[in-house]
């Protein structure tokens, strides 16, 4: 669970690299006057090669299993297609697929609910991220000069620890004896220890702390480039601090806001390891679900539907935020 | 270095009893967590010049979706009761080859018979452990919100206005389905090992109206919390309170931890070891299932773990003050009184799985 966690979260990484750098910039002046021979189709291959592979490959695969039955078997579902078997057999097995358990999904509104509750989560999350971020990739970027690898540098420090074991650190930290409320009783701000562990605030807690450098990095990028001289043209017309901030640096800013937005909300849609370690049993979140229907429940075909249809519910903030991606490299241009 | 190796193997397989093996010969061995004394493990090695890689794991569900993924690459798992059912209906292990196991003949007959209703004529599997679920809880402040309380029975859980006393010294409840619903089912006078949706719905009902009592539905973390007195009450298995109660008393910290098995019925189950059908070291599989089965190395097992153990003749080694101890080894009678439930259709798990999804989180 935690593999396939770090795995989703890698291309966003990457994403966040890209963006930072700004490099389809690069890409887009040079493609029209390449004329491409072997050689470079076969560069062009690989991505597309790596993407069938390992993306549209499982896809199917995950795909053809949310249209087939439970079953007591090795492997626990059928039918299976055996390429031995033959035509015929192939034949048949097609027709047993069906798409009952996509309408098991529709009967009962747990599936629903999680959903929903997941986006409601992940976007809470994300505001609050961004509210705790800004004001970070802002100092970032009007610290001196030298200051700036150091503190970037600190940013991605956590990355060096494994997720999970930075997700356990804080049931130490939140939990009923634990440091944060020790900390708080000796200030004598609290009398009771505070219930956080197994709530949704510890969630909160630990998505916007796990997914904030994702949101401060393209935010600190775009922060960085800006134009300095536009707030000193502002200020020599007159404009007080706080009114170049809102309408110059703000909306300088907004493809960084936007782009460390996206990278925060759609990996937290589908978080699992974090609801799981630090909410409680009413935290409703469809990782979760997926998970109990995959391991509690070992039916692999009802958590395949749930999971074709966290990816397409997915896709459109993916399809957004490539468009807007896309929208700011020819704005730049 | 691949010489070297070699080498090592070589000479391992001579200080061995079996001079033959000239490659390294390994079993790798999926078991639950602390649930083996180490040294068994390195007696075996001693013994047989077979190496163990010891694996472990703390879930049932966990553990079938491995093997019925199939390509674990383990020689001996252990599944328990209801589990094991399903999973040789599903194909996932090979029948034992009993002219390797010698030692069967140490086995405790009833235990045997009991196992044979998820494994007809005991051909895939013998018995490591076994032991019930019921109540553990802490003695004083359970007596000092309730001197009455009635702790043999299940109305200590289910029972809105018994189990609300107790609410603010925290209770834990186990979270899987194939215990809390068979008793709740107990606790209605139903059948216990019944499968139809309407009981499920009676159950979930009952379990609907004690949730606001319950801090946590978690299947280990109950040990630490009745032995730190941080919870007073825990659905729990036997050898877990156990180890709960030897804890509190050697912390001498004030907490009494006592264990009962209510007299409405409660469950026994069994944790048995088994060969996949895909395993890469059959022979190894054997002669550790063997060793497992001499009656002084799994009583030495027992006496780590405070589960009583599947093997008649072994008693005669486990030590006094656990053979007599009737939470781990209980008397006739109430054996007599003990369920096992036994292995539900794909169909009625889904059904009791989203009951106790609603159970859980209110949805």
């Amino acid at each position: 669970m935690t593999a396939g966690d770090s795995a989703s979260g890698a291309p966003f990484g990457s994403t966040a690299r890209e963006a930072a750098t700004d490099g389809p910039d690069i890409e887009r002046t040079v493609r029209p006057r390449v004329r491409r021979g072997l050689g470079g189709w076969l560069l062009i291959a690989v991505p597309y090669l790596w993407l069938l592979t390992f993306f549209l490959a499982p896809f199917f695969i995950v795909f053809k299993i949310s249209l087939s039955e439970v079953a007591v078997a090795i492997p626990p579902y059928l039918p299976t297609f055996d390429l031995a078997a033959g035509w015929d057999a192939f034949v048949s097995g097609i027709t047993a697929l069906s798409i009952d358990n996509y309408l098991w999904l529709t009967e009962d509104s747990l599936y629903w609910k999680s959903y929903v509750s997941s986006i409601v989560i992940a976007a809470t999350s994300t505001l609050i991220a961004l509210i705790v971020g800004y004001p970070m990739a802002y100092g970032m970027a009007r610290a001196p000069k030298a200051w700036r690898p150091t503190l970037l540098m600190l940013v991605i420090l956590p990355f060096w620890t494994s997720f999970l074991i930075r997700v356990y650190a804080w049931i130490g930290i939140l939990k009923t004896e634990g440091l944060l409320n020790q900390f708080l009783l000796w200030l004598g701000l609290i009398d009771t220890p505070l219930t956080i562990l197994n709530t949704n605030v510890a969630v909160y807690i630990g998505i916007v702390y796990s997914y904030l450098p994702f949101l401060v990095l393209p935010l600190y990028a775009t922060l960085e480039k800006l134009d300095e001289s536009l707030l000193e043209a502002a200020s020599d017309l007159g404009s007080p601090p706080w009114r170049s901030f809102w309408t110059i640096t703000v909306p300088l800013s907004l493809p960084g806001v936007i782009a460390g937005c996206f990278l925060v909300f759609i990996p937290a849609v589908g978080e699992f390891v974090i609801p799981d370690l630090l909410g409680g049993s009413d935290t409703l979140m469809i990782g979760k679900t997926l998970w109990t229907e995959f391991f509690n429940n070992r039916d692999w075909p009802v958590s395949s539907a749930v999971a074709v249809l966290l990816l397409l519910i997915l896709v459109v903030p993916i399809v957004l935020f490539q468009n807007q991606q896309q929208r700011a490299t020819e704005k730049g241009r | 270095m691949k010489k070297l190796l070699f080498a090592g193997a070589a000479l391992l397989g001579l200080l061995g009893s079996s001079a033959l093996a000239a490659e390294d010969r390994v079993v790798r061995v999926f078991n639950w967590s602390d649930y083996i004394d180490a040294s068994i493990l390195e007696d075996f090695t001693k013994e047989t010049g077979i190496k163990v890689v010891y694996d472990v794991f703390d879930s049932n569900e966990i553990l079938e979706t491995k093997l019925l993924a199939g390509g674990t690459g383990y020689d001996v798992v252990v599944p328990t009761g209801t589990f094991l059912g399903r999973q040789v209906q599903a194909g996932v292990f090979q029948k034992l080859d009993k002219s390797k196991l010698p030692n069967l003949e140490n086995m405790w007959p009833q235990i045997m018979s009991r196992i044979e209703r998820f494994d007809p004529g005991n051909e895939h599997a013998i018995n490591y452990m076994w032991g019930t679920t019921g109540i553990g809880y802490n003695v004083e402040k359970i007596k000092e919100r309730m001197p009455d309380a009635p702790v043999d029975s299940w109305d200590m859980l289910f029972k809105p206005e018994v189990v609300s006393k107790f609410a603010d010294c925290g209770i834990h409840v186990l979270d899987t389905a194939d215990e809390m619903f068979p008793a709740a089912l107990t606790y209605l006078g139903l059948d216990p090992d019944s499968d139809k949706p309407e009981d499920f719905a009676k159950a979930t009902e009952v379990l609907l109206k004690i949730r606001p009592y319950i801090q946590k539905f978690h299947s280990s973390e109950y040990i630490n919390g009745l032995a730190n007195g941080d919870i007073c009450m825990a659905i729990g298995w036997s050898g877990d309170v156990l180890q709960a109660r030897d804890r509190a008393a050697e912390a001498d910290n004030g907490v009494t931890i006592a264990y009962s098995i209510p007299k409405e019925g409660a469950m026994m189950w069994f944790d048995n070891m088994a060969i996949p059908a895909d395993a890469p070291h059959v022979e190894e599989a054997h002669a550790f299932l063997n060793y497992i089965m001499k009656p002084e190395v799994v009583a030495k097992a027992t006496d780590y773990v405070f589960y009583a153990n599947g093997n008649k003749a072994s008693q005669a080694f486990v030590s006094k003050e656990v053979l007599e101890d009737p939470a781990i080894y209980p008397s006739e009678a109430t054996i007599e009184n003990l369920f096992s439930v036994t292995t539900k259709s794909p169909k009625a798990m889904r059904v009791r799985t989203r009951e106790w999804t609603k159970v859980k989180t209110g949805q």
